[in-house]
């Protein structure tokens, strides 16, 4: 608790000093990544996240959905996106043990609420400084990128 | 402590009040602003107008959009001049835009604002403008706010009348202001009177998404000044009026010797007629080079047709065509009501405004009522056709517009200021002043079946003292009016881009909910576009360089590139990846002799770069997308011209190795 209060307040320094964010500011910030995402566990929203994704249903791995997420994936999603390494945004091997389906679908599909409201995409946002592109990914597309991932993560 | 604050807030207020008493010395040139009138105004921060209004640039070339009635400015919007702010006319994609039958003219002078209409009413779809100087029609589409087909009328000359549209924008119509010789040939000025025409032309719009405009016809009329137009409606929907001057046939000092005869022409054009001729074959085919340039929003690209004739009919061979309307003295504006009954003529020159009756002209065509014939167009009998005379209204009467409450509003250049009359009883109800020389006004719908009759925008041509000097060239000025009441009330003052000739309005709920926010990937058909960064590269053909290059928030791929060599012309061909609204990014490169681009989400567009000298030339994106805006830069490695290397570009650990 103690550490996430520590983080949200170099965050809270960090969007004060906007634009003027020196390197050694952004380095420090990024060595604070895997605990960043470590304490997404103590969230208020039970981990769904914030948008229009209540509740989803997960079954048997779907290999078709899958492939289409993969194609959905790569055409909005890896400019920005890599799977094993952080890149724009964080990397996002293992995302299906760390974040709820929901969550990973309201990130998609809701990044500015997101990001504003929900702790973990807010902590997100303070680390990587570099908002959550909003492309416009239907439900049914978020849903098969999670598919993907989930391909991904039972590798 | 909280004495001391008290204090210097209490000295603070009081220099404030002085501020405000010493203000009351300025009432003369306020008029008679009423004391809410800061309150009719005042749109509060995130709130919305209730009206967009388009604003002609006038010899700017744009349209310039405007809410109402706060006088807040939205967007210019490029239409016949280049604009560096948007690369439009500089990129590969809009410079055939710009392209005419005398090349490349990237420039002209933008006078009349028009909305489409359906049934008579603004309907939102396209806003049409009319260049003068070298004749063209524009069509603005009110999705997206972007120019998306320009038409260049040919055998005209000073596309003034014009683009003034009939009641379901069947038609688009284009008057010339200077006679000429047609075809063009070698004729002396002083040939004027015999060999000098003008022609009428009528251009065609696509009732569907596209609105895509055609010269339908043109109708070669006697050598006079074709200076304004509007079409009827209701019953008179199927003619188009025409002011005329210069019946003189005057060729110089037109000042004087334009200004001559007694009585001018308002021109009544049957175009239900015409199409009628033309159906029956009674045109000519006129060899006419003219070009027809179009934008698809799906290849984002414009295209230059060019087109080589058109059907000219001649009124002495089309009984029915046209007739004249005797009106004094030189009428400027020609303005239709709503119930498309009376045709006010503005006589400029005269000391009255004169005002035709719709039903009176059909009983004198059918009575032959005619005055004399020219060149085999019958002019009707004055007093057979006029219906009402306002006397005396004010000195150089322009333009009238209407509030669809029986009124209409007239402006006086000379006298600057509007006059509200009556329509039916002539008299004069009302006037009020405008700071300075007003030329059009607007009403939001005015010139249409009906009228939003709330506001009235005067278009002032000189504005002296009204705003803060900025040396020699001072900004025009509009000003706003509040006409729900029985008095005109000014309630402001807004500055303008270049000359705002003519504006119209719309009531915002029309338009905003249709307003695009980005264009969709899937259904960008450009032929350079990349829409996924493992797509991006260079390409080398001779010496052209294509360079395939994407943009995110925020990075470009790839952000560097080596193996350009002194004499290659390259091509960036930037797609923008983003998928959501307001996040353009821009790309510029040092020394391109051309402009930005700045690229909308989902859009292509292609700037074309020669690179003088050997070096590392930075990129960078120009329109600030995101905290790490700064940081969205990239190199350009220009070797010499005979360097042995090949091409590679990168983005972080990826690195490509290309020809």
């Amino acid at each position: 608790m103690i550490k996430t209060m520590a983080l949200f307040a170099i965050s809270l320094f960090m969007l004060v000093a906007c634009g003027e964010a020196g390197d050694a500011q952004l380095e420090k910030n990024a060595s604070n990544e895997t605990e960043a995402v470590a304490s997404g566990e103590s969230v208020g929203n039970d981990g769904l996240g914030v948008g229009p994704i209540k509740s989803v249903t997960i079954g048997a791995l779907d290999a078709a959905m899958a492939k289409e997420g993969e194609d959905i994936f790569a055409k909005n999603c890896t400019a920005c996106h890599k799977i094993d390494a952080k890149f724009v945004g964080p990397a996002l091997a293992g995302v299906t043990e760390r974040r709820k389906p929901e969550w990973i679908m309201n990130m998609i599909m809701n990044p500015e609420q997101m990001v504003k409201e929900d702790p973990v995409a807010k902590e997100l946002l303070a680390e990587f400084l570099a908002p959550m592109a909003n492309q416009n990914i239907t439900e049914d597309q978020a849903r098969k990128i999670v598919e993907y991932f989930r391909q991904v993560d039972s590798k | 402590m909280k004495t001391k604050l008290f204090l210097i807030l209490a000295l603070a207020l009081s220099i404030v009040l002085t501020g405000c008493d010493s203000d009351g010395g300025k009432g003369s040139k306020a008029g008679m602003i009423g004391s809410n009138a800061a309150e009719k105004v005042y749109v509060a921060p995130g709130e919305h107008d209730e009206f967009y209004a388009f604003l002609s640039g006038g010899f700017s070339g744009q349209v310039s959009v405007y809410g109402l009635p706060s006088g807040r400015l939205f967007k210019v919007i490029p239409v016949f001049s280049q604009d560096g702010e948007k690369g439009y006319g500089y990129n590969e994609e809009t410079k055939p835009m710009l392209e005419t039958s005398h090349g490349f003219v990237p420039w002209d002078d933008s006078h009349h604002p028009e909305l489409s209409q359906t049934d008579g009413v603004p309907d939102g779809r396209f806003l049409f403008i009319n260049g003068n100087n070298t004749p063209r029609i524009a069509k603005i589409d009110l999705r997206t706010f972007e120019t998306t087909e320009i038409i260049e009328i040919p055998n005209s000359a000073g596309n003034h009348s014009s683009p003034f549209t009939t009641e379901n924008s069947e038609y688009l119509v284009a008057g010339t202001r200077f006679s000429i010789p047609i075809t063009e040939t070698d004729v002396s000025v002083k040939e004027y009177a015999e060999k000098f025409q003008g022609m009428l032309t009528f251009v065609s719009v696509s009732p569907d998404e596209v609105g895509d405009m055609e010269i339908d016809f043109q109708i070669l009329m006697p050598g006079f000044d074709y200076d304004l137009a509007h079409s009827g409606k209701g019953p008179s929907h199927g003619w188009t009026f025409f002011t005329t001057y210069n019946t003189e046939k005057a060729s110089t000092m037109k000042e004087v010797n334009a200004s001559q005869n007694d009585k001018d022409f308002i021109a009544a054009v049957n175009w239900k007629k015409a199409q009628e001729y033309i159906k029956a074959g009674k045109f000519h085919t006129m060899p006419s080079n003219y070009l027809n340039n179009e934008y698809s929003d799906h290849t984002h690209m414009a295209t230059s047709k060019k087109m080589t004739s058109t059907r000219v009919l001649i009124p002495s061979e089309c009984p029915g065509l046209v007739y004249y309307l005797p009106t004094p003295k030189s009428p400027h504006g020609v303005d239709v009501d709503p119930s498309g009954e009376y045709i006010v003529g503005n006589g400029k020159l005269s000391a009255d405004l004169t005002v035709h009756s719709y039903s009176k002209m059909i009983k004198a065509i059918e009575a032959k009522a005619f005055e004399k014939e020219i060149d085999g167009i019958p002019v009707l009998k004055y007093d057979q056709v006029v219906a009402g005379v306002v006397e005396k209204p004010g000195l150089g009467p322009l333009h009238t517009e209407f509030d669809g409450k029986g009124f209409a509003y007239t402006t006086f250049f000379i006298s600057s200021e509007v006059v509200k009359w009556k329509l039916g009883t002539w008299e004069i109800v009302d006037r009020i002043p405008s700071y300075y020389s007003v030329g059009h006004l607007m009403i939001p719908g005015g010139d249409s079946r009906k009228p939003w009759g709330k506001y009235l925008v005067s278009l002032n041509k000189i504005t002296k003292d009204r705003y803060l000097p900025t040396g020699p060239e001072l900004a025009h000025s509009a000003q706003l009016y509040d006409i729900s009441g029985d008095k005109m009330e000014l309630l402001l003052d807004f500055p303008t881009i270049g000359e705002p000739h003519y504006a119209q309005a719309i009531a915002a709920d029309v338009i905003k909910d249709k307003s695009l926010k980005y264009y969709k990937l899937d259904d960008n058909k450009h032929p350079y576009a990349v829409k996924n960064e493992k797509d991006t590269r260079v390409e080398r053909k001779g010496n052209e360089v294509h360079v395939y290059l994407t943009t995110i928030r925020s990075h470009f791929s790839p952000d560097w590139i080596e193996g350009v060599k002194l004499g290659d012309v390259v091509y960036f061909h930037l797609t923008n990846l983003e998928q959501d609204w307001d996040v353009p990014h821009g790309f510029a490169i040092k020394g391109a002799n051309n402009a930005e681009l700045l690229v909308m989400p989902g859009q292509t567009e292609t700037l074309k770069w020669i690179p003088k000298s050997v070096g590392m030339f930075p990129m960078y994106c120009t329109d600030f997308c995101s905290a790490l805006h700064q940081e969205m830069q990239g190199y350009v490695r220009v070797h010499p011209a005979n360097a042995n290397v090949k091409l590679s570009w990168g983005l972080g650990e990826n690195e490509t190795q290309g020809k």
